[in-house]
């Protein structure tokens, strides 16, 4: 049995093309994937993203606890900031990638992916049982939370239409409360496209009416519903990592290019500093790069990359670049091979197609 | 859903039109409703040898590489040149100006074995 987000009969009424994902029946296309895919960069584009993970954390020793559990330094956060981060496991690969909200120093909301929210939830529990952490409290949240995500250009102007909270004063990365319609949202300027946005959470039995708010609202700007298709091509095109693609157990954070969000001077250390401390000191093998091909043909995940003869590579994901027309790919190459211009091939069925290493993002 | 009366289908959702000993063939509409925005395409060289219910080219859509078969046996004599660089036309004009190979059979009784526009629609409706 799939589980269904609030929206699933809405989306079955909008014609959407729906697919399993993560244990969801979810909405993959409407009108087209690469239709949706340029609304969001020209106009604005409406994803149901219900199907996400929230995991609660309070208490005053929340602080504590969230230090060693994560890679990157949530002391740094004020109330109304998100800051994107990991848990790594102790040999460094990773067990989910996150978004941590600070409500107060005492109560935190972590945004999970849909497909480990429990496998997340069992790993913090395990992690607070394990330490020394008294006075912090757990609560998968998840079904107490639906959660949209407006993007584009014209998602502020859109938004603005429907609530009285100043949507200029929330900076990139921030979050306020308040009032959309007339439903208690939770306004973040955050998002997975690369366009300026915000993802909204609000109670799940108002998720249908904010929905359709927000498509009546957007309608003269163009505003379309966006399925899980065109999400993958947005982040891809903007090189953002999707776990069990570019992050995995098998993959550490210094691999997959996000050695900005990992604080190895963090004291005390998290689970994994060990792990990441001596790959950084003995050379991280391989690197997550950004490529494009330089000859026509699509690449894909699990695709090999030759140098000459040499296998050097695998593609960690790909697609047909609906902005840029051209085959556009991530993937991890050994160190020596990663850097930027360097020509190599990708094995495409029982052909090496030409491809180079980008500077990323591709847009 | 389109189903053009003149033309011959297969349950890999190919069609067929045939003119003597040379057949065009390509995918259905229903094919191309199914693979949405189709960003790829690669057929055979002319001269090449296709053998029916075996793989002669691949379509790719966003998501995903789909194969297409060959419904009959033979040479290709022709291959839709103005394809692989306007991929987008199998979903506009998967009839038309879709068409993918044209091939001269060497074995008419395959015919046969595909399906008419009636049968076709009805398998089709079946699927769903």
């Amino acid at each position: 049995m799939l589980k269904t987000t609030p929206l699933n009969a809405a989306h079955k009424r909008l014609g959407a093309r729906m697919v399993e994902f993560g244990g969801w029946d979810m909405p993959v296309q409407y009108k087209g994937v690469i239709e949706e895919h340029l609304a969001v960069r020209n106009a604005a584009g409406l994803f149901d993203v219900s199907h996400m993970g929230e995991i609660e954390v309070k208490g005053a020793g929340a602080l504590a606890y969230i230090q060693e559990l994560t890679v990157n330094d949530a002391s740094r956060l004020v109330d109304g900031q998100v800051q994107y981060s990991a848990f790594c496991y102790p040999h460094g690969g990773v067990v989910d990638d996150v978004t941590l909200y600070r409500f107060s120093a005492e109560h935190y909301l972590f945004c999970v992916n849909a497909a480990n929210t429990d496998k997340d939830f069992t790993w913090m529990e395990e992690v607070l049982e394990e330490g020394d952490f008294p006075n912090v409290s757990l609560q998968n949240v998840s079904h107490t939370y639906a959660q949209l995500a407006l993007q584009g250009p014209a998602a502020e102007s859109i938004l603005a239409r429907l609530t009285r909270v100043d949507l200029k004063a929330i900076a990139y990365y921030h979050f306020q409360q308040g009032v959309v319609v007339d439903i208690p949202t939770l306004i973040s300027r955050t998002g997975y496209t690369g366009e300026d946005g915000f993802e909204l959470y609000c109670p799940p039995e108002q998720a249908e009416r904010l929905w359709d708010a927000l498509l009546d609202a957007g309608a003269a700007d163009g505003l379309q519903p966006v399925g899980l298709g065109a999400r993958d091509t947005l982040r891809l095109e903007k090189k953002y990592a999707l776990y069990g693609h570019e992050l995995s157990a098998e993959i550490s954070p210094l691999e997959a290019g996000l050695g900005w969000i990992v604080k190895l001077d963090k004291s005390p250390a998290f689970i994994g500093a060990e792990a990441l401390r001596r790959q950084k000191a003995d050379g991280i093998p391989r690197r997550l790069v950004a490529l494009t091909m330089t000859e026509a043909g699509v690449p894909r995940a699990d695709y090999p990359l030759y140098v000459g003869e040499r296998k050097v590579g695998i593609v960690t994901s790909g697609t047909m670049s609906p902005s840029l027309r051209v085959g556009i790919a991530l993937a991890l190459v050994e160190t020596d091979y990663a850097a930027v211009g360097t020509e190599l091939t990708v094995g495409i069925r029982q052909r090496r197609v030409a491809a180079r290493i980008v500077k990323p993002p591709f847009v | 859903m389109e189903f053009p009366e003149e033309l011959l289908y297969t349950e890999e959702h190919e069609w067929v039109l045939v003119e003597d000993d040379i057949v065009t063939i390509g995918i259905t509409d229903f094919a191309q409703d199914s693979l949405g925005d189709v960003v790829f395409v690669e057929l055979p060289e002319v001269g090449a040898e296709v053998v029916a219910g075996k793989a002669f080219g691949v379509v790719e859509s966003v998501k995903a590489v789909s194969d297409v078969y060959a419904p009959v046996s033979g040479e290709v004599v022709e291959t839709n040149e103005e394809l692989p660089d306007t991929p987008e036309v199998l979903n506009t004009s998967p009839y038309e100006d879709g068409w993918m190979i044209k091939v001269r059979i060497n074995d008419r009784s395959e015919l046969d074995d595909l399906m008419d526009s009636e049968a076709y629609q009805a398998f089709v409706e079946d699927q769903e």
